[in-house]
């Protein structure tokens, strides 16, 4: 169990340095997110009310489009020089792994959101009328909600021809039900009309059951030859 | 095949011209309707066809998975009986059975669970090894032709009827929708990826497909359903001619999706032994003379099996 979180701790330090020298991911992100808001305000500009009712719509897509940026480069950075490679041939328990990869994204998608998140309060002209608070559980189960499945889907899309497009074509579609409850829960806390628990114990489910998954599978993956 | 197909294809292009009779001429005109509403035999026995087919596929890909080691293989062996024990007695119990929607009868619920593991078994008997994967290709895209038509009636029905072509917020719409989103991932991946990867990687996909689908059902079920209730076992409140017109319709349409895919399944066997000799060619030394012979191995002109 030590030897699982030395591993991890290694992976996560070496990503986070990476990620500190270069600013590759976080940069082409950042960007990405920004050039998304100001077309979505060039293209609804709505009043303060109308906006509370699809600012939850808004920023989440903007934020599922950004991290698929920073979910493409997990992998294609161990491609270089056979690293993933070495990786499937040492003795290092493949999840150890994984975790390090969706913690990093996990870091980084959240950086984002902290940066980016204040813009669309400016842009928008928003205020919260429901319970403020709730946007952090809600904010931090639907990125690791992205997150977890994001990374374990570009694990295997880094094995497809056409990596970078094959991406979000595998994860939209199970991301679903993860959007629909991260959407619905921004907008009924934002205009304060209706509960956001089932919406945030959904996404606490679908969290729980998608990691169980991916932690199950991520070795099939890993190995598939 | 050679000789059972084409008998089987006639027997189901006259059975689907027997159901086409029964459905336009003999069921019953809906009271409230009118003749739109005969669309039904087609809509419904599709989407039928197509959660069946996707079913299959999905039971294939977790046997692929477990088999991939003894170990595993045990396991889902025994998580699957376990699960079939308890599918057949939990409805019993007064607690839960309290908890089954109104019209739904604890037996039909105990014989789906035992209809479940006993198509685990078979599937497991007659499709080892890689057959499970052709199955679970077959039915992937069997499926999605079967679930495009639901989609596509559907629209079509809901215009005339709801005075809309499609409600964003009701239940089945939406999952159906996001099932044929993920199956299409399903084969963009299997087309997009080497062969030598593609089968265990599109059998992990399908599980994840499969694990999304409750939660697609549970993230809309907040909203009010516009779909009418399930025809069968919801308490529904069919006239039991319609009903019957329906099941013909469906078995039609079961030959017909059992008749594509049993033509599919051959073709991709085919194409991999096609491939297999082809790659065992090519590790052929250039002098050998048995180049002409093994041509002729090529299993392009079996006959039947």
């Amino acid at each position: 169990m030590r030897s699982f979180w030395s591993i991890t701790m290694a992976t996560l330090t070496k990503d986070i340095r990476l990620e500190w020298r270069s600013k590759d991911a976080l940069n082409a992100m950042l960007f990405f997110s920004l050039l998304v808001v100001v077309i979505f305000v060039f293209s609804f500009d709505p009043l303060a009310e109308e906006s509370r009712h699809i600012v939850g719509g808004l920023i989440w897509v903007a934020f599922l489009f950004a991290a698929v940026v920073a979910l493409n480069q997990t992998w294609a950075r161990e491609l270089r020089n056979q690293v993933l490679d070495a990786y499937r041939v040492s003795p290092a328990p493949a999840n150890a792994l994984f975790v390090a990869k969706v913690l990093g994204n996990f870091i980084f998608v959240s950086l984002l959101e902290a940066l980016m998140a204040p813009l669309f309060v400016i842009f928008y002209n928003l205020r919260v009328l429901g319970p403020a608070w709730q946007l952090m559980p809600v904010a931090l189960l639907g990125t690791w909600a992205l997150v977890v499945n994001g990374t374990f889907f570009a694990a295997m899309s880094v094995r497809t021809r056409s990596r970078e497009l094959m991406l979000p074509l595998l994860l939209f579609p199970v991301s679903i039900p993860a959007v629909i409850s991260m959407v619905a829960a921004t907008t009924s806390i934002l205009t304060g009309e209706d509960s956001a628990h089932f919406y945030i114990v959904l996404l606490l489910t679908y969290d729980v059951v998608f990691t169980t998954a991916c932690l199950g599978l991520f070795d099939t993956v890993l190995q598939a030859e | 095949m050679k000789k059972a197909f084409p008998i089987l294809a006639a027997l189901t292009a006259l059975f689907l011209a027997y159901a086409f009779y029964e459905a336009m001429f003999v069921a019953p005109t809906d009271a409230l309707q009118g003749d739109v509403y005969r669309i039904i035999y087609y809509h419904v026995p599709s989407a039928w066809t197509a959660f069946l087919l996707f079913f299959i596929n999905f039971i294939a890909s977790v046997q692929y998975l477990a088999n991939a080691k003894p170990s595993t293989q045990r396991a889902a062996k025994w998580i699957v009986i376990a699960i079939g024990i308890a599918g057949a007695i939990a409805p019993f119990i007064p607690q839960v059975k309290q908890m089954l929607p109104p019209g739904m009868y604890p037996s039909s619920v105990a014989t789906t669970a035992l209809i479940i593991v006993g198509l685990y078994f078979l599937i497991g008997k007659f499709f080892p090894g890689q057959s499970l994967d052709v199955l679970a290709v077959t039915t992937a895209e069997v499926g999605v032709v079967f679930c495009t038509i639901v989609l596509v009636t559907g629209p079509i029905w809901a215009r005339p009827v709801w005075g809309i072509w499609w409600a964003p917020g009701d239940i089945r719409l939406t999952s159906t929708l996001v099932l044929w989103l993920i199956y299409v991932s399903y084969l963009v991946l299997r087309r997009f990826s080497d062969s030598a990867q593609t089968q265990k990687l599109a059998a992990v996909l399908a599980v994840f497909g499969a694990l999304d689908v409750p939660l697609v059902y549970f993230s809309i079920w907040f909203f009010r359903t516009q779909h009418p209730q399930p025809v069968i076992g919801g308490g529904g409140s069919m006239d039991p001619r319609m009903l019957n017109v329906l099941l013909i319709s469906w078995m039609a349409f079961l030959c017909f999706a059992f008749l594509v895919c049993w033509a599919r399944y051959r073709l991709e066997q085919l194409r991999r032994e096609v491939e297999e000799a082809e790659a065992l060619e090519s590790l052929r030394e250039p002098g050998a003379p048995s180049a002409q012979t093994s041509k002729a191995k090529v299993p392009l002109s079996r006959g039947p099996q």
